[in-house]
């Protein structure tokens, strides 16, 4: 074992874990258990809300898939990448003041207890619940599994090992601290994500005697890396514009983002957020995927592109910074599970259990019964984790780009749009889904785009026409707008 | 009865908009409007090629420089809570 490695990282644990015991005293003496546990109050300010939606979005991939990815194709991936920034200040000015005021008076606590309050419909809140239970859980699954594997290189510990310390930390501190303590330990997680970037970037760069020695070396190789187009001439700029909707502006549709904005505490913290927010997103992306291009020349040869990153910071930084560094991932994978986890959780508890089996439920049995359903699915994961199944890998897959389709315009046009209908959003969420998954299983990247182009322009399109046309059977639901 | 609040956060939703469209151009268009020729021949600033340089380093401060500009002139403070509703109609 590297010792000095793993000091900082458990260093790193502890703090996660003092968090989660700090935010059970506020959870302990709150009025409104739900509000709180699930929300933490809606008391973010803006450099926490920053943090957390930074946290939340990127996620393993960012750390050690994206990287890699960057080390086989070059600079061109950089440039992919950097279609994220959007993500940064996009959501909360898209859904913006209006759905923290709307979010606000319904008192919603998760997303779909704004679309049940905006379209009135049973069907639509079992939809978006089915959606997020079935997509979340599998994508949780997947950062469970890179979690334990990241744990697994580190220590040498067996993989079954890893996993189980790896869920239980995650666990103890999300059940204790609810949202509270997800989002103050996102803070914290957030912190490190960025530092650890700055970090090895500059290691790399020192280790590759400067940039102007690395591109000359990766332009002796193949000029292609220093190009837009990927070593392979693989990304059009076609593919690259219609990757920009799926990680840049569809973000919006999803309901992890969305939850977060509706919890901050007011207009300054989200103007805050949204500068901080984009200056932090652009650090990462921008600092990851070129550490990936940079570290061909330096660290030549290596084969799975999940190792890029963790043997650079071995390589090419002393044992202790490696330690903080490789918090980063650490901390990235966790504050992504955490956050599903959360929504899975509210999403059982807040919008099956409350609405359809006991919708009379005291305070103390929402607390029991948020407790019982955080548990039964965090253990749920590790069975799913330590084998995990076909469907469930293919699940993941396309989470992001399923619940985009199946949200986007559910949650846009009902913001904005006051003749959007319960008839349009189900017709629309259908549509997306349906043809996410058709497009995915047999024409995959149709027409050159990427595969969630269509659904969500097609999805967009069944909705107006389907709302406009329904209009007459809606007329007594005014809403204001 | 219209809300004041809704009207502010409509504008600004459409700068949102205006604000992702200006960061697709200058990320697209200078990505492969620079990129596009031969690599062997490219320019090169601070060590990175011109169209990645100005694509993703400097498009990229530009945008947060555009972003923080745009909140400091055009985003207004607005309360959320329903109970000061008669308060900022006059804003």
């Amino acid at each position: 074992m590297h010792w000095q490695v793993i000091i900082p990282l458990l260093l790193f644990l502890i703090i996660i874990f003092g968090i989660g015991i700090w935010a059970n005293q506020h959870v302990r003496s709150s009025h409104s258990f739900l509000q709180e546990y699930f929300l933490g109050g809606r008391e973010m300010g803006g450099f926490l809300l920053a943090m957390t939606m930074m946290a939340t979005y990127g996620s393993a991939s960012s750390f050690i898939g994206g990287p890699g990815v960057a080390y086989t194709k070059g600079l061109g991936w950089v440039l992919l990448a950097m279609a994220q920034l959007p993500a940064g200040y996009f959501v909360l000015m898209i859904l913006g003041k209006k759905f923290a005021i709307l979010a606000r008076r319904y008192q919603a606590v998760t997303l779909i207890d704004f679309l049940r309050e905006r379209y009135k419909s049973h069907t639509i809140v079992i939809l978006s619940a089915i959606s997020i239970i079935v997509f979340l859980f599998s994508a949780m699954t997947a950062q469970w599994v890179g979690g334990a594997r990241l744990i697994e290189s580190l220590t040498r510990l067996h993989y079954t090992t890893a996993l189980f310390l790896f869920v239980i930390s995650v666990l103890v501190y999300v059940i204790i601290g609810g949202f509270r303590a997800v989002a103050l330990s996102d803070l914290v997680q957030g912190s490190v994500m960025v530092i650890g970037t700055v970090i090895l970037l500059i290691g790399t760069v020192i280790a590759g005697g400067g940039i102007e020695n690395i591109m000359a070396a990766l332009v002796a190789e193949n000029p292609n890396f220093v190009s837009p187009y990927g070593a392979k001439g693989e990304l059009t700029p076609l593919y690259v514009s219609t990757f920009w909707i799926l990680i840049g502006v569809g973000v919006v549709g999803l309901p992890q983002i969305a939850v977060r904005a509706m919890s901050y505490k007011d207009s300054k913290s989200m103007h805050r957020a949204i500068i901080i927010g984009t200056i932090a997103i652009g650090t990462i992306m921008f600092g990851m995927h070129v550490i990936g291009v940079l570290a061909r020349p330096v660290l030549p040869g290596i084969e799975i592109g999940d190792k890029v990153m963790p043997l650079l910071t071995l390589k090419v930084l002393p044992p202790f910074l490696a330690g903080v560094v490789l918090a980063a991932p650490m901390a990235a994978t966790m504050s992504t599970v955490n956050a599903l986890l959360m929504l899975v959780s509210s999403t059982v508890v807040k919008d099956i259990y409350l609405n359809y089996i006991k919708s009379t439920a005291s305070e103390q049995e929402i607390k029991r019964a948020s407790f019982i359903v955080t548990t039964v699915i965090g253990l749920a994961v590790i069975v799913f984790a330590l084998n995990p199944p076909d469907l469930l890998v293919w699940l993941n897959l396309f989470a992001f780009g399923g619940l985009e389709a199946v949200f986007i315009w559910t949650v846009v046009l009902g913001l904005y749009w006051k003749k959007a209908n319960k008839y349009g959003a189900i017709t629309s969420m259908i549509t997306g889904m349906g043809l996410y998954i058709f497009i995915d299983r047999f024409y995959p990247s149709i027409f050159g785009m990427h595969t969630v182009t269509l659904p969500i322009i097609i999805s967009f399109i069944v909705f107006v026409i389907v709302s406009l046309c329904t209009s007459s059977l809606c007329k007594d639901e005014e809403w204001v707008i | 009865m219209k809300d004041q609040r809704f009207i502010i956060a409509h504008r600004e939703a459409l700068i949102g908009i205006g604000l992702v469209i200006i960061n697709f151009l200058i990320w697209f268009g200078f990505a492969y409007g620079l990129g596009s020729g031969d690599p062997a021949s490219y320019t090169y600033i601070l060590g990175f090629p011109a169209w990645f340089f100005y694509s993703c380093m400097a498009g990229t401060i530009f945008m947060i420089f555009l972003i923080w500009l745009v909140i400091k002139l055009f985003f207004k403070e607005v309360p959320f809570d329903e109970e000061v509703d008669d308060e900022c109609t006059g804003k």
